[in-house]
């Protein structure tokens, strides 16, 4: 992988809380236009990885780059320059209580695009939730949508801004087969439509199989093992291997992969 | 010894959050429709409590102020001693004590939830600062209507106190009114809306903090919410005895300067 072609390159990456050491050395590389999942055991730090990418938190130690720029060394405002770019969703959607679907679809638009008129951000808004189909929500609250609902409408509140660098946290958690498959297929979708960089943590094995051009593992603070999604899925790694036999995959669905 | 070091931490990180909040506020005001916003929640919403908060109490010093001077041939004085408690003391205290319970509470629920839910990740995610769309417009919000509201509750303390020494204890107007100008002094009035303005700037930036750092889901957003409004009315007491002294002491001081020029 040459490094120009990653979109995304973390180097040697740290962080603890307190006494707890979360990241310990940890380094990866996202190729331009590519979907990473990572993997892992519950509370091993995916998903303070993604906050260390999104730059709304900084490593102890350790760096950085998403395109190019150094996140991690940043000042802050160049740091709220550099997210611009980038979108995240969020495990529990986050979308914001006292606002409806509508404003916070529109939300980054109304921040940071002040030149374009309001018919405009009406516009894109309703593109964007006709693509997540929830067409016809914006004045309900994110009170009245179920989770899986909410969590399209956290989707939409990304892709309306079409970001380069998308971070899921874990998308499916949570929902019903059917319902995490309509979110996978958005995650398709969205990659096909801005070709954006992706990083998708799950413990859903299926989710990433899906979704994922390339699969890692993490583990203990590092990423213990990366590669192509057929390679993962076919890895001989006695701990890889361990976590694929435990996880929910019919013979089918592997044979697909 | 750790806990001791912890409390030096959470006070730099409290004085870290007032400096940055001040700085987005003066160099990168957060938008007028925000403000207004908070300007409407905090003041407006807060009117009615604050009119009975201030009405009562200006009722009980007239009732009080007459039933302890009227036998000392002093009952001439209810007027001034409602009028000078409302504006120097009580005004501002209870005031602040009303906004704290009714705003700094709601405030920090607020915060701590979109804070444990991830919200305001969420809003940094999308390249906002989050200090700046949400505490800086409460906190400009703040510090212009705490002095306003001040300055209402000292007004219906007043009508009250007038009320009760007119109408219940047949004082006239003019025995209650006609010491006022003579006495209250402008001294009173800057103090009084010294203190409402740091009150102001208390209950929001404790409230915004213990809010903005909260953790522990539910459970943390109801820890939270109650210590801030316990800090709140323990830092505005002990600020409004230190604010009493030295204001006192300032005007004495600056009093004594003026005679010897």
């Amino acid at each position: 992988m040459n490094q120009s072609e990653n979109a995304i390159v973390v180097e040697n990456l740290w962080k603890s809380y307190g006494n707890l050491q979360v990241l310990k050395g940890l380094s990866l590389k996202v190729p331009k236009g590519a979907t990473l999942v990572i993997l892992g055991r519950s509370g091993v730090g995916k998903s303070v990885l993604l906050r260390q990418i999104l730059g709304i938190e900084l490593p102890d130690k350790g760096s950085v780059e998403v395109y190019g720029k150094e996140i991690s060394s940043m000042t802050e405002s160049e740091r709220y320059e550099a997210i611009k770019s980038m979108g995240m969703l969020f495990q529990g959607a986050a979308l914001f209580d006292s606002m409806n679907i509508g404003e916070n679809v529109a939300f980054y638009l109304r921040q940071h695009d002040k030149k374009i008129g309001e018919n405009e951000i009406q516009k894109r808004v309703d593109e964007a939730l006709t693509m997540v189909n929830l067409k016809g929500t914006q004045n309900k609250m994110p009170s009245d949508l179920s989770g899986g609902m909410r969590k399209r409408a956290a989707l939409a509140r990304v892709i309306v801004y079409g970001p380069n660098v998308i971070l899921y946290d874990e998308p499916t958690t949570g929902l019903d087969p059917i319902t995490a498959h309509q979110i996978n297929d958005l995650i398709l979708q969205t990659q096909e439509k801005f070709n954006a960089t992706s990083i998708v943590v799950t413990h859903d094995l299926k989710s990433a199989a899906e979704v994922g051009d390339y699969i890692a593992f993490h583990d203990k603070g590092i990423i213990y093992y990366m590669a192509d999604k057929h390679e993962f899925l076919n890895s001989k790694d006695p701990i890889i291997s361990e976590f694929l036999a435990n996880a929910i995959l019919t013979k089918e669905y592997m044979k697909n992969a | 010894m750790n806990k001791i070091i912890e409390l030096f931490a959470i006070v730099g990180d409290y004085i870290r959050l007032i400096l940055k909040v001040m700085w987005l506020s003066i160099y990168r005001t957060p938008s007028a429709s925000l403000i207004r916003d908070q300007m409407y929640d905090i003041g407006v919403l807060s009117l009615p409590v604050v009119a009975i908060t201030g009405f009562s109490t200006g009722m009980v010093l007239a009732a009080q102020s007459f039933f302890q001077l009227s036998d000392k041939g002093l009952s001439s004085a209810t007027g001034l001693m409602v009028t000078k408690a409302m504006m120097v003391e009580l005004g501002p205290v209870l005031t602040a004590f009303m906004v704290t319970g009714r705003v700094g509470a709601s405030m920090c629920a607020e915060l701590g939830t979109m804070r444990v839910t991830e919200q305001i990740d969420a809003i940094r995610s999308m390249a906002v600062n989050p200090l700046r769309h949400l505490v800086a417009p409460r906190f400009i919000a703040g510090l212009v209507t705490l002095p306003l509201l001040t300055v209402f509750s000292c007004i219906m303390g007043i009508i009250g106190g007038y009320v009760i020494a007119v109408y219940y204890y047949h004082m006239t107007p003019n025995n209650f009114l006609d010491p006022l100008p003579a006495h209250i002094t402008t001294f009173d009035f800057v103090s009084g809306l010294i203190k409402a303005f740091v009150f102001g700037f208390i209950i929001i930036t404790i409230s915004c903090y213990r809010g903005m750092t909260t953790t522990g889901g539910a459970a943390g957003v109801g820890k939270a919410t109650t210590s801030s409004v316990v800090i709140c009315y323990t830092v505005i007491l002990i600020g409004n005895f230190l604010l009493t002294i030295s204001m006192n002491n300032s005007y004495n001081c600056l009093m004594a300067f003026i005679d010897k020029l």
